[in-house]
């Protein structure tokens, strides 16, 4: 994918600095870029560190085959084909988990390790298999019960009810995660469909 | 005494977990290592992807090609009744969490937390991730190279969550 997405971006980019008259900005933009990356990378070592020195405590308490008892019944419907893969599904669960208590930042780990487990039995390594492709695209939509960041912002402009919003967020939250989980599913029918070239 | 309730949610997990962990007589501070050593290892996987990602996404934003792309499709998003003032902001939201951040901050700014504007950008700031990005790190800690139909459904789910927020504004908060 980033085969196509990385140039597109970069020749997108250029054309419209020239049109816009931006090429100055667009210069600065490629180191900034870069040390931009670098700030983010920092704080991902700091966030996979801590939250996956504390999930591996969690893991080897059986915390997490806990958690993912509770989450079964609905992991294994959005899943239906890891329904055996236990080992999987708590990964998966774990992350949910993560996701709608709003620690986004606990769920990153989580779904990474949710990854890996998916890549142990998926059956060409180079292609997302078709649990992938939901798992990711569940990670892409919002899952999360409370808009934290949202209402503190909206707090701190002088709204008169930061939390006024949070029905109409919740609903559209649900709503473009189901649509996301069916796009995604759609999609895994069709290309079985076409050339049964990557099942599981 | 006033504290904010949100705020015992990750205090309560952090200690909760490794207290739960000693009752269940594990060697907990060598496990953190071994869970953070883990972690450290996927970020070294995961530099070279979000380095190039980020410039990439950096260049965009800096070359103004999300006006030229916002000026193309605001007519779309007005016809399904998402106010124009947020669709630059909407545009970026897949794209870079920082950058659509800061839209969402002069939106708020300009046209107050409380007005239409200001309560669908809200929706839609809290009901979308950072699809492209989420995608990226997911697949580049795996070495997936194909990730098939994954950013179609992910921007289609961000294009339905645009719509409802608009939609969904409408109904539940009384004008």
């Amino acid at each position: 994918m980033m085969n196509y997405v990385f140039p597109i971006l970069l020749i997108f980019s250029f054309i419209s600095a020239i049109v816009t008259g931006r090429v100055d900005e667009l210069s600065s933009a490629v180191i900034d870029g870069a040390e931009s990356a670098v700030q983010l990378l920092l704080r991902l070592v700091s966030m996979l560190c801590l939250w996956g020195g504390i999930m591996e405590i969690g893991d080897r308490a059986g915390l997490t085959r806990l958690f993912s008892k509770v989450m079964y019944p609905v992991v294994a419907l959005i899943f239906p084909r890891l329904r055996k893969e236990k080992y999987v599904l708590e990964a998966i669960s774990m992350n949910i988990t993560a996701n709608v208590l709003g620690l986004g930042n606990a769920a990153t780990p989580l779904g990474l390790e949710a990854m890996r487990r998916l890549q142990s039995i998926n059956s060409d390594t180079e292609f997302a298999s078709d649990e992938m492709i939901v798992f990711v695209v569940m990670n892409t939509a919002a899952m999360h019960i409370i808009p934290t960041t949202v209402a503190t912002m909206r707090g701190q402009y002088g709204s008169e009810n930061p939390m006024e919003i949070m029905p109409a967020a919740f609903l559209t939250s649900f709503f473009a995660l189901a649509t996301a989980i069916t796009v995604a599913k759609i999609g895994n029918r069709f290309k079985r469909k076409g050339r049964r070239l990557y099942g599981r | 005494m006033a504290d904010n309730w949100g705020s015992y949610v990750l205090p309560l997990m952090v200690v909760g977990i490794v207290a739960f962990g000693l009752t269940k007589k594990v060697k907990v501070f060598d496990c953190f290592m071994a869970g953070a050593k883990k972690g450290l290892h996927t970020v070294y996987e995961l530099m070279p992807s979000i380095t190039g990602l980020v410039v990439a996404v950096t260049m965009l934003k800096e070359s103004g090609a999300m006006d030229i792309l916002s000026d193309f499709l605001s007519p779309v998003t007005s016809f399904f009744g998402v106010p124009e003032e947020i669709t630059p902001m909407a545009l970026l939201s897949p794209i870079s969490g920082g950058g659509s951040l800061s839209l969402f901050e002069s939106v708020l700014k300009t046209y107050g937390p409380d007005s239409f504007v200001g309560q669908v950008a809200s929706v839609v700031m809290g009901s979308t991730d950072t699809t492209l990005y989420a995608v990226t790190v997911y697949y580049a800690a795996v070495n997936i190279r194909n990730t098939r139909h994954t950013l179609l459904s992910g921007l289609t789910a961000d294009f339905m969550s645009l719509v409802l927020s608009a939609f969904f504004v409408r109904i539940t908060v009384g004008q």
